[in-house]
């Protein structure tokens, strides 16, 4: 099994947000549509709590 | 009374009980016995991704712990967490797979990849479970 220790905190985190949308889009709602629809609002709600909390960390600590 | 609700009982879990227990083992595997190839691919696809990152960053697995109520909600939960992922949990194990927990947040992430694709399969399980007693279509 090949390791990674490479991965920064940004490209863990896209990585967590990406498969939990789509399982979240996959599990919940009735159509394909609105199953697109939900994946992509959580997907975009993941990263923007992301930025929201990166900026409030830095900001505290300086 | 007591005589016809049992059967019927008895055939609704028939409906759900092998499908919920296919698809802990496999991720998506309930939703393949269920002819819902398309999402079970998905559910596949995104739970073993997970479990394979985690692996690879070489995450750490829970045991149970009890003490103090914290320790008891992040060791109990983290191993029931990491147990749902089905046989990807099993084999890692069974195969000698026995990080320890170590420094660094590429490690951390590890473990938080570990215990999310467990989570991840909780609600494939539920989406199953209201799938096959006719919740959802």
């Amino acid at each position: 099994m090949p390791k990674m220790n490479f991965v920064s905190h940004f490209e863990a985190a896209l990585i967590f947000a990406l498969f939990c949308s789509i399982v979240l889009g996959v599990v919940s709602k009735r159509t394909d549509r609105e199953r697109l629809m939900y994946g992509l609002r959580c997907f975009a709600y993941f990263m923007g709590s992301v930025f929201v909390i990166g900026w409030l960390m830095f900001l505290g600590h300086r | 009374m007591a005589n016809n609700t049992a059967p019927a009982e008895k055939s609704s879990l028939r409906a759900w009980v092998p499908a919920v227990a296919l698809g802990w083992l496999i991720p998506g595997g309930g939703h393949f016995l269920l002819k819902r190839s398309g999402r079970g691919a998905l559910l596949l696809g995104s739970v073993l991704i997970m479990f394979l990152l985690g692996l690879m960053m070489r995450g750490a697995m829970f045991q149970p712990q009890t003490g103090d109520i914290l320790t008891t909600v992040i060791y109990t939960g983290g191993f029931i967490g990491d147990l749902c992922s089905g046989l990807l949990y099993l084999l890692s194990i069974w195969l000698g797979y026995a990080q320890p927990d170590v420094a660094g947040h590429v490690h951390d992430y590890g473990t938080k990849f570990l215990v999310a694709a467990g989570l991840l399969n909780i609600l494939a399980m539920v989406d199953v479970y209201e799938i096959a007693t006719g919740k959802k279509d």
